[in-house]
């Protein structure tokens, strides 16, 4: 369906943004959810949170934030758009900005997010 | 002239409450773009997930600062991704399972929008972990 109806990259741009729209709302029932615990239950959500930081964990939280970064640049573009229609003639080109921006974004986020998954050291470190 | 967005929903005409829900989710976004992304890159690129747990947030919320801005972005949140449901809902049913679905909706909207509260408002400087 993603690539035969009508196609293109505005029918993909839409497509994503939903895919990752509610990708992101069930996310956030869940961290609402475990923030909540942490209050409540703070011994069972230690446990939660080193899933989180395990090889699967890190896996998914990559994915997470290619979705909310996917979302936000594209929401940026739908917003421009919307207060200056006459950009929606480079619609395609904002676009692959997008995409370009989401790389050069993307590519520390996923060393820095995996990097400990693969028994290495973070790449950036903050004396943390 | 043309006033629609290839990706978005298209700005209502008709004006009042969907005009206004348009004009809240570009809002929204705009506050949401700055906050959700300055709050991933704090929680998972300068702090790593293995160093967090229930005491790292007592020591993120000591004070009332990151508790009103982890509030504002909540309350954004909310707002943002439970009306982007309600516009999926929309797109893909109708008549009394429409109706039903965005009940559903708000009161798990609701539901969060409530616990989150209570977590921020709540939760103690020190936390008591049994180990």
């Amino acid at each position: 369906m993603l690539f035969r109806y009508r196609g293109s990259e505005g029918m993909l741009a839409w497509a994503f943004h939903r895919i990752s729209g509610v990708a992101v709302w069930a996310f956030i029932l869940l961290h609402v959810f475990d923030i909540w615990l942490a209050n409540v239950n703070p011994t069972l959500y230690n446990d939660l949170l080193s899933l989180y930081g395990s090889p699967a964990g890190r896996t998914v939280e990559t994915a997470l934030g290619a979705a909310v970064l996917y979302h936000a640049l594209n929401g940026l573009r739908i917003i421009i758009m919307d207060f200056w229609p006459s950009t929606t003639r480079y619609h395609k080109q904002l676009w692959y900005a997008n995409w370009v921006v989401f790389v050069v974004i993307g590519i520390p986020f996923v060393l820095q997010i995996m990097a400990p998954a693969f028994g290495l050291a973070a790449p950036f470190s903050f004396g943390g | 002239m043309a006033r629609i967005s290839v990706s978005g929903t298209p700005r209502p005409m008709s004006g009042g409450y969907e005009l206004a829900i348009w004009y809240l989710m570009r809002l929204t976004a705009l506050g949401l773009f700055v906050l959700v992304l300055a709050h991933f890159t704090i929680v998972h690129f300068i702090y790593d997930p293995a160093v967090q747990n229930a005491n790292w947030i007592a020591a993120r919320w000591s004070g009332a600062a990151w508790r009103t801005v982890d509030w504002l972005m909540l309350s954004a949140v909310v707002f943002h991704a439970f009306m982007g449901m309600r516009t999926v809902i929309r797109d893909y049913t109708k008549g009394s399972t429409q109706m039903v679905l965005t009940m559903l909706l708000y009161l798990a909207a609701f539901l969060i929008f409530a616990m989150g509260t209570i977590a921020l408002v709540t939760f103690p400087a020190a936390v008591k972990v049994a180990s």
